[in-house]
């Protein structure tokens, strides 16, 4: 056993601890265990938005996408502060109406407020089918980062199941709670080993920041800059569009939103978060520095490049601290997201059909769901396959696609009817689906439009469809209704 | 619209509809590509601008009385 994997174990160690410990003396009934009692302040529940920013896509992606994209890797940063001004009004609004109605999942909402536990149903299905494959892409970067940082000691299968096991425990023991407390060691961590190794490696290397953008500009010129065409200004601008709107439609993220204390906590964030996104920026400084450094990677092996650089650069023992960080920032959004897909199943889809279920019961099912959803998660990450990179590509489009009919309920008068709503998902999930699987742009659609408009990301037509269905939909069934009434006067 | 929206709009403008402008890797400023320093910046601004959001927001006025 060598001292990478001695720190790495250690760390898991510590954090199935402070994840089991953080039951303690609380009553974990659905709504402590799904939203903490909603007594969270302003740490914890920043804690727990970070958790879902600071993803093993931010680890391994952000790097992975500065290597081998350069300049369009700078919508990660745009996109998070502009959803976070978003966040100052949209999520006191979710928070006070969960609050008044005792909702715990973010079906629930939609339940509530269309009165229709079938879209519910709905929802929790298009959150489910986007939440999979987001766990299945954090336990395979778990795996890569647990085997490179240990020098290939561990497998990453066995990396994979250990994690997944930690995870699964705590998770089935004390909830959110174990996630908050969990997330606190991780972004300690990643806040060290980020702005170390963001700092540490273009000075090592080049002497400097600047003399690192200069080599790789120096190398290929406008790298660093968006393209002509492709990945162009209008692809920016569409994408961080279409990333604002789907940022918190993620049921996970939703569902940590009704664990703050106050609404007060959200608008004091989303001073804070812009600020703390920026930590990113030294994870692009990684990648950047890994271009001249470690070169040669194709595809997707860019992602390897931030542990790549660090093995070539450090010792064992900082290997292993960087595999620590890396495995927690999979282990906390892993977290949450079995719990909200546990949470989803049990209490918006069992439910309906079994509504004579107790709480009590409720809350059990969506624990023992816990290990089941793990368990299919991990079958996906083994088995690979079309169908789970197909769902990869689709998980942001397919949570964008709620988005819709939320703003639209909370409007004062709201103009869209539940009908509306469910037909506005399912025409908007199905262009998401059909434009992913035929790998159909803007560009293929309308050949003869100007390169800037066929640069446009292609989630934009689906969400079109979506609202023209959802208004259409609203409009007839409205009439529809109207006309009844009528006629029942008349009668 | 009260001034606070307005405000809000600003980071929009300022990241996303300025971008085709900015779109260039010289002059570097603090060691930054511009395009990078250019979203950094306003990513900082982002911050300020919501601090001055969260003073100005009689939201937060009336929680503070309670």
């Amino acid at each position: 056993m060598n001292a990478a994997l001695l720190i790495i174990f250690g760390f898991l160690a510590i954090s199935l601890y402070l994840g089991i410990r953080a039951r303690k003396g609380k009553d974990m009934n659905l709504e402590q265990w799904t939203v903490g009692g909603r007594g969270f302040g302003t740490i914890f529940v920043f804690l727990l938005m970070a958790g879902e920013i600071y993803t093993t896509f931010t680890f391994l992606g952000g790097s992975g996408w500065a290597y081998s994209k350069g300049g369009p890797t700078f919508y990660i940063i745009a996109y998070g502060a502009l959803a976070y001004v978003l966040s100052y009004w949209l999520l006191p609004a979710i928070w006070r109406y969960a609050k008044e109605h005792k909702l715990v999942s973010q079906s629930d909402f939609f339940v509530s407020k269309y009165n229709s536990p079938y879209l519910g149903i709905l929802v929790s299905l298009v959150g489910v089918a986007a939440l999979i494959p987001y766990l299945v892409l954090q336990l395979q970067g778990l795996g890569i980062i647990v085997s490179e940082a240990s020098y290939g000691s561990i497998s990453r299968q066995a990396a994979i199941w250990i994690g997944t096991i930690a995870v699964t425990v705590y998770v089935m023991v004390s909830g959110i709670h174990g996630s908050a407390w969990t997330a606190m060691l991780k972004d300690i961590m990643i806040l060290f080993v980020v702005v170390f190794l963001g700092l540490y490696l273009p000075y090592h290397y080049y002497g400097g920041i600047q003399p690192m953008f200069e080599a790789v500009e120096a190398a290929k010129p406008g790298f660093l800059a968006l393209p002509e065409s492709g990945m162009s200004p209008s692809w920016f601008i569409s994408t961080v569009l279409l990333t604002v709107l789907g940022f918190y439609m993620w049921p996970h993220t939703f569902g940590s939103a009704y664990s703050a204390e106050n609404e007060r906590v959200f608008r004091k964030n989303a001073m804070i978060m812009p600020l703390y996104s920026l930590v990113l920026l030294f994870v692009f400084f990684v990648g950047f520095a890994a271009i001249l450094q470690v070169p040669g990677l194709k595809g997707a092996d860019g992602d390897l490049s931030l542990l790549r650089l660090s093995i070539q650069t450090f010792d064992p023992w900082f290997v292993g601290v960087i595999g620590a960080a890396g495995l927690l920032t999979a282990i906390v959004p892993g977290s949450m997201i079995l719990m909200a897909a546990a949470t989803l199943l049990a209490k918006n889809v069992y439910k309906v059909f079994a509504p004579q279920a107790s709480d009590t019961q409720i809350s059990k099912l969506a624990k023992y769901l816990v290990p089941v959803v793990a368990l299919i998660s991990l079958y996906f990450t083994f088995a690979g396959g079309s169908a789970i990179v197909a769902l990869l590509l689709m998980g942001y489009s397919l949570v964008t696609q709620l988005f819709p009919a939320l703003l639209f309920s909370l409007m004062k008068r709201n103009v869209v009817t539940k009908h509306g709503a469910a037909a506005g998902i399912v025409a908007g999930v199905a262009t998401v689906a059909y434009i992913t699987l035929s790998k159909t742009t803007v560009g293929s659609l309308f050949p003869f439009l100007p390169q800037a408009i066929q640069d446009l990301n292609v989630g934009i037509v689906a969400l079109i469809v979506n609202v023209v269905v959802m208004m259409a939909v609203s409009l007839v069934m409205r009439n529809r209704t109207a006309v009844r009434d009528k006629n029942a006067h008349a009668a | 619209m009260k001034a606070i929206h307005l405000l809000a709009l600003l980071p929009f403008i300022g990241i996303l509809a300025c971008i085709p402008l900015v779109n260039s890797v010289t002059p570097y400023v603090f060691g930054l590509p511009f395009l990078l320093f250019w979203i950094v910046m306003w990513v900082v601004l982002t911050s300020v601008i919501m601090a001055v959001v969260y003073k100005l927001d009689p939201a937060n006025k009336e929680e503070d009385a309670q």
